[in-house]
Protein backbone atom coordinates (compact mmCIF):
# COMPACT_ATOMS: atom_id res chain seq x y z
CA UNK A 1 0.00 0.00 0.00
CA UNK A 2 1.25 3.35 -0.77
CA UNK A 3 2.03 5.60 2.41
CA UNK A 4 -0.56 8.51 3.46
CA UNK A 5 1.56 11.61 3.43
CA UNK A 6 0.82 14.52 6.06
CA UNK A 7 2.04 18.42 5.50
CA UNK A 8 2.23 20.16 8.73
CA UNK A 9 0.67 23.66 8.70
CA UNK A 10 2.39 25.93 10.83
CA UNK A 11 2.23 29.57 11.16
CA UNK A 12 4.52 30.89 8.15
CA UNK A 13 4.75 27.63 6.60
CA UNK A 14 4.92 28.79 3.00
CA UNK A 15 5.46 25.40 1.16
CA UNK A 16 3.06 23.43 2.42
CA UNK A 17 1.02 23.87 -0.73
CA UNK A 18 4.31 23.34 -2.95
CA UNK A 19 4.41 20.11 -0.68
CA UNK A 20 0.66 19.11 -1.01
CA UNK A 21 0.45 20.08 -4.48
CA UNK A 22 3.54 17.79 -5.48
CA UNK A 23 2.83 14.47 -3.60
CA UNK A 24 -1.13 14.80 -4.57
CA UNK A 25 -0.92 15.92 -8.00
CA UNK A 26 2.69 15.32 -9.54
CA UNK A 27 2.83 11.88 -7.40
CA UNK A 28 -0.76 10.86 -7.21
CA UNK A 29 -0.51 10.27 -3.62
CA UNK A 30 -2.87 10.41 -0.47
CA UNK A 31 -2.10 13.65 1.27
CA UNK A 32 -3.10 15.47 4.00
CA UNK A 33 -2.92 18.92 6.26
CA UNK A 34 -1.80 18.49 9.53
CA UNK A 35 -2.53 21.86 11.70
CA UNK A 36 -0.25 23.05 13.98
CA UNK A 37 -2.54 23.31 16.96
CA UNK A 38 -3.52 19.46 16.34
CA UNK A 39 -2.17 16.73 17.78
CA UNK A 40 -3.91 14.17 15.49
CA UNK A 41 -1.31 12.80 12.92
CA UNK A 42 -4.68 11.20 11.11
CA UNK A 43 -2.70 7.87 10.68
CA UNK A 44 -0.33 9.11 8.18
CA UNK A 45 2.67 7.14 7.21
CA UNK A 46 4.62 10.17 6.42
CA UNK A 47 5.17 13.03 8.05
CA UNK A 48 6.62 16.34 6.35
CA UNK A 49 7.83 20.14 8.09
CA UNK A 50 7.20 22.08 4.92
CA UNK A 51 9.71 25.05 4.44
CA UNK A 52 8.93 28.75 5.56
CA UNK A 53 9.26 30.99 7.96
CA UNK A 54 7.53 29.69 10.87
CA UNK A 55 6.45 32.07 13.61
CA UNK A 56 8.11 34.63 11.56
CA UNK A 57 11.53 33.07 12.44
CA UNK A 58 11.65 35.17 15.58
CA UNK A 59 13.94 34.04 18.23
CA UNK A 60 15.30 31.34 15.62
CA UNK A 61 14.53 29.97 12.95
CA UNK A 62 12.40 26.63 13.97
CA UNK A 63 12.61 27.31 17.70
CA UNK A 64 9.07 28.57 18.27
CA UNK A 65 7.08 26.15 15.68
CA UNK A 66 9.39 23.05 18.04
CA UNK A 67 6.72 23.72 20.56
CA UNK A 68 3.17 23.81 18.79
CA UNK A 69 1.16 21.33 20.02
CA UNK A 70 1.69 18.48 16.80
CA UNK A 71 5.11 18.40 17.32
CA UNK A 72 4.52 16.74 20.75
CA UNK A 73 3.34 13.99 18.85
CA UNK A 74 5.29 14.22 15.47
CA UNK A 75 8.27 13.42 18.21
CA UNK A 76 5.95 10.61 19.76
CA UNK A 77 5.71 9.16 16.07
CA UNK A 78 9.30 9.36 15.34
CA UNK A 79 10.12 7.73 18.65
CA UNK A 80 8.14 4.62 17.24
CA UNK A 81 9.96 4.48 14.06
CA UNK A 82 7.57 6.82 12.27
CA UNK A 83 9.05 8.29 8.87
CA UNK A 84 9.27 12.57 8.90
CA UNK A 85 11.16 14.94 6.32
CA UNK A 86 11.91 18.42 7.23
CA UNK A 87 12.34 20.40 4.05
CA UNK A 88 14.08 23.75 4.54
CA UNK A 89 12.49 25.74 7.54
CA UNK A 90 11.16 21.53 8.59
CA UNK A 91 14.98 20.70 8.50
CA UNK A 92 15.58 24.14 11.37
CA UNK A 93 12.83 22.51 13.37
CA UNK A 94 14.07 19.28 13.87
CA UNK A 95 17.36 20.70 14.51
CA UNK A 96 15.90 22.95 17.06
CA UNK A 97 13.30 19.75 18.23
CA UNK A 98 16.88 17.68 18.81
CA UNK A 99 15.76 15.65 16.39
CA UNK A 100 18.33 15.82 14.80
CA UNK A 101 22.29 17.14 15.29
CA UNK A 102 24.06 20.22 14.64
CA UNK A 103 22.91 24.03 13.72
CA UNK A 104 21.87 26.27 10.60
CA UNK A 105 23.60 29.68 10.97
CA UNK A 106 22.94 32.58 8.31
CA UNK A 107 24.87 31.77 4.99
CA UNK A 108 28.09 32.49 4.67
CA UNK A 109 27.35 35.61 2.22
CA UNK A 110 24.64 36.54 4.50
CA UNK A 111 22.46 36.93 2.17
CA UNK A 112 19.10 35.10 0.71
CA UNK A 113 19.94 32.44 -2.10
CA UNK A 114 17.33 31.13 -4.35
CA UNK A 115 18.98 28.68 -7.18
CA UNK A 116 18.76 25.69 -8.62
CA UNK A 117 21.86 23.61 -7.14
CA UNK A 118 22.83 19.93 -7.79
CA UNK A 119 23.31 17.10 -5.04
CA UNK A 120 25.33 14.16 -4.82
CA UNK A 121 23.07 11.06 -2.85
CA UNK A 122 25.67 9.96 -0.46
CA UNK A 123 24.24 7.62 1.26
CA UNK A 124 21.76 5.58 -0.87
CA UNK A 125 20.74 2.92 2.00
CA UNK A 126 18.47 5.01 4.25
CA UNK A 127 15.11 4.85 3.77
CA UNK A 128 14.52 8.14 2.09
CA UNK A 129 17.56 7.46 -0.40
CA UNK A 130 17.31 3.53 -1.38
CA UNK A 131 17.21 3.63 -4.85
CA UNK A 132 18.51 7.20 -5.67
CA UNK A 133 21.81 6.84 -8.34
CA UNK A 134 25.03 7.58 -6.26
CA UNK A 135 26.73 9.16 -9.46
CA UNK A 136 23.84 11.04 -11.24
CA UNK A 137 23.24 14.57 -9.06
CA UNK A 138 20.26 15.72 -8.39
CA UNK A 139 19.13 18.93 -9.89
CA UNK A 140 16.80 20.57 -6.79
CA UNK A 141 16.77 24.21 -5.69
CA UNK A 142 17.30 25.70 -2.52
CA UNK A 143 15.90 29.22 -1.18
CA UNK A 144 17.07 30.37 2.27
CA UNK A 145 18.81 33.04 4.25
CA UNK A 146 20.14 30.19 6.82
CA UNK A 147 21.32 26.82 5.70
CA UNK A 148 25.00 26.75 6.49
CA UNK A 149 24.91 23.74 8.44
CA UNK A 150 27.18 23.75 11.27
CA UNK A 151 27.99 20.98 14.23
CA UNK A 152 31.12 20.57 16.58
CA UNK A 153 33.34 18.66 15.81
CA UNK A 154 32.24 15.19 17.89
CA UNK A 155 28.84 15.62 16.25
CA UNK A 156 30.41 15.96 12.73
CA UNK A 157 32.61 12.50 13.57
CA UNK A 158 29.76 10.87 14.60
CA UNK A 159 27.51 11.74 11.31
CA UNK A 160 30.70 10.51 9.35
CA UNK A 161 31.20 7.65 11.04
CA UNK A 162 26.95 6.65 11.64
CA UNK A 163 26.69 7.31 7.43
CA UNK A 164 24.50 9.79 8.49
CA UNK A 165 25.24 12.58 5.64
CA UNK A 166 22.49 12.18 2.98
CA UNK A 167 22.54 14.60 0.68
CA UNK A 168 25.74 17.55 0.00
CA UNK A 169 25.82 20.15 -2.11
CA UNK A 170 28.07 19.48 -6.03
CA UNK A 171 28.44 21.06 -9.13
CA UNK A 172 26.54 19.23 -11.88
CA UNK A 173 29.24 16.91 -12.33
CA UNK A 174 29.11 15.89 -9.08
CA UNK A 175 32.39 17.85 -7.75
CA UNK A 176 31.57 18.80 -4.12
CA UNK A 177 34.38 21.53 -3.41
CA UNK A 178 33.66 25.86 -2.08
CA UNK A 179 32.56 27.05 -5.69
CA UNK A 180 29.50 23.99 -5.31
CA UNK A 181 28.65 25.32 -1.58
CA UNK A 182 25.68 27.48 -2.00
CA UNK A 183 26.00 28.52 1.59
CA UNK A 184 29.08 27.72 4.04
CA UNK A 185 27.83 24.22 4.90
CA UNK A 186 30.59 22.74 6.49
CA UNK A 187 31.62 19.77 4.32
CA UNK A 188 28.77 20.99 1.91
CA UNK A 189 26.08 19.47 3.72
CA UNK A 190 22.60 19.50 2.34
CA UNK A 191 20.98 17.39 4.06
CA UNK A 192 21.15 14.76 7.27
CA UNK A 193 19.19 11.40 8.77
CA UNK A 194 18.98 10.74 12.31
CA UNK A 195 21.36 7.51 13.76
CA UNK A 196 17.70 5.56 13.18
CA UNK A 197 17.66 6.57 9.76
CA UNK A 198 13.59 7.34 10.11
CA UNK A 199 14.45 11.59 10.05
CA UNK A 200 15.77 13.21 6.90
CA UNK A 201 16.34 17.06 7.19
CA UNK A 202 17.15 18.84 3.87
CA UNK A 203 17.76 22.56 2.85
CA UNK A 204 16.96 22.01 -1.22
CA UNK A 205 13.38 21.61 -2.05
CA UNK A 206 12.26 18.34 -3.89
CA UNK A 207 8.65 19.77 -3.54
CA UNK A 208 9.91 22.39 -6.25
CA UNK A 209 11.16 20.37 -8.38
CA UNK A 210 8.32 17.49 -9.55
CA UNK A 211 6.56 18.66 -12.76
CA UNK A 212 9.00 18.54 -16.06
CA UNK A 213 6.75 21.63 -17.05
CA UNK A 214 8.87 23.62 -14.20
CA UNK A 215 11.74 22.64 -15.99
CA UNK A 216 13.29 19.95 -13.31
CA UNK A 217 11.89 17.00 -12.11
CA UNK A 218 15.00 15.54 -9.65
CA UNK A 219 12.22 16.11 -6.63
CA UNK A 220 9.79 13.28 -8.06
CA UNK A 221 12.83 10.68 -7.90
CA UNK A 222 13.81 11.88 -3.91
CA UNK A 223 9.62 12.07 -3.01
CA UNK A 224 8.95 8.47 -5.47
CA UNK A 225 11.64 7.37 -3.56
CA UNK A 226 10.34 7.64 -0.23
CA UNK A 227 6.86 5.73 -1.83
CA UNK A 228 8.97 2.74 -3.18
CA UNK A 229 10.64 1.78 -0.01
CA UNK A 230 7.79 2.05 2.59
CA UNK A 231 5.97 -0.08 0.14
CA UNK A 232 8.76 -2.62 -0.18
CA UNK B 1 8.47 40.73 41.59
CA UNK B 2 11.47 40.40 39.33
CA UNK B 3 13.16 42.26 36.55
CA UNK B 4 15.08 39.25 34.75
CA UNK B 5 17.42 40.83 32.17
CA UNK B 6 19.25 37.93 29.93
CA UNK B 7 22.20 38.09 28.06
CA UNK B 8 22.56 35.52 25.32
CA UNK B 9 25.71 35.11 23.48
CA UNK B 10 27.14 33.27 20.79
CA UNK B 11 29.23 30.52 21.52
CA UNK B 12 33.46 31.68 21.23
CA UNK B 13 33.87 28.61 19.00
CA UNK B 14 30.65 29.46 16.58
CA UNK B 15 31.57 31.68 13.54
CA UNK B 16 29.39 34.92 13.14
CA UNK B 17 29.35 36.13 10.11
CA UNK B 18 27.10 38.83 10.97
CA UNK B 19 29.54 40.34 13.34
CA UNK B 20 32.33 39.97 10.75
CA UNK B 21 30.04 41.80 7.93
CA UNK B 22 29.18 44.53 10.70
CA UNK B 23 32.64 44.99 11.38
CA UNK B 24 33.35 45.24 7.37
CA UNK B 25 31.21 48.72 8.30
CA UNK B 26 33.08 50.22 11.26
CA UNK B 27 36.20 49.75 8.81
CA UNK B 28 34.38 51.74 5.69
CA UNK B 29 34.25 54.07 8.58
CA UNK B 30 37.90 54.36 9.94
CA UNK B 31 37.07 53.05 13.57
CA UNK B 32 40.49 50.92 12.83
CA UNK B 33 40.80 49.50 16.68
CA UNK B 34 37.75 47.86 16.58
CA UNK B 35 38.31 44.12 16.61
CA UNK B 36 36.23 40.89 17.17
CA UNK B 37 32.57 42.26 16.92
CA UNK B 38 30.23 39.28 17.93
CA UNK B 39 26.10 39.87 17.49
CA UNK B 40 24.40 38.61 20.72
CA UNK B 41 20.75 39.28 21.91
CA UNK B 42 19.15 40.70 25.02
CA UNK B 43 16.01 39.86 26.46
CA UNK B 44 14.34 41.44 29.26
CA UNK B 45 11.07 40.36 30.90
CA UNK B 46 9.53 40.16 34.80
CA UNK B 47 9.24 36.98 36.83
CA UNK B 48 5.90 37.24 38.64
CA UNK B 49 7.10 35.83 42.50
CA UNK B 50 8.46 37.03 45.41
CA UNK B 51 10.76 34.18 46.07
CA UNK B 52 14.20 34.78 44.37
CA UNK B 53 14.88 31.15 43.83
CA UNK B 54 12.29 30.37 42.22
CA UNK B 55 12.55 33.14 39.83
CA UNK B 56 16.12 31.91 39.38
CA UNK B 57 14.89 28.72 38.81
CA UNK B 58 11.95 29.61 36.27
CA UNK B 59 14.79 31.95 34.13
CA UNK B 60 16.74 29.14 33.93
CA UNK B 61 14.51 26.88 32.64
CA UNK B 62 12.94 29.92 30.05
CA UNK B 63 16.57 30.10 28.41
CA UNK B 64 17.07 26.66 28.39
CA UNK B 65 14.24 25.52 26.90
CA UNK B 66 13.96 28.38 24.61
CA UNK B 67 15.50 31.66 24.77
CA UNK B 68 18.69 29.81 23.64
CA UNK B 69 19.99 27.03 21.50
CA UNK B 70 23.26 25.22 23.76
CA UNK B 71 24.50 24.08 20.39
CA UNK B 72 24.67 27.64 19.49
CA UNK B 73 25.03 29.87 21.86
CA UNK B 74 25.69 30.84 26.16
CA UNK B 75 23.91 32.96 28.17
CA UNK B 76 24.30 35.06 31.24
CA UNK B 77 21.39 36.83 33.63
CA UNK B 78 20.63 39.26 36.42
CA UNK B 79 17.66 39.31 38.61
CA UNK B 80 16.77 42.65 40.57
CA UNK B 81 13.96 42.87 42.86
CA UNK B 82 11.14 45.08 41.73
CA UNK B 83 8.48 46.75 44.06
Amino acid sequence: MKPKFGVVVFPGSNCDHDAYYALKKNLGLDVTFLWHKDTNLQDCDVIVLPGGFSYGDYLRTGAIARFSPIMNSVINFSQKGGHIIGICNGFQILLEAQLLPGVLLKNKSLQFVCKDVYLSVENNETFFTKGLVKSKPLKIPIAHGEGNYFADSNTLKSLIKNNQIVFKYTSSDGKSDDESNPNGSMMNIAGIVNKGGNILGMMPHPERACNPVLGKNDGSLVLGAIVKNFMN
Amino acid sequence: MFKAKVLVKRRPSILDPQGMAVEKGAKHLGFNNIKETRIGKYVEFIVDTEIRSSAEKEVTEYCDKLLINPNLEDYEYTLEEIL
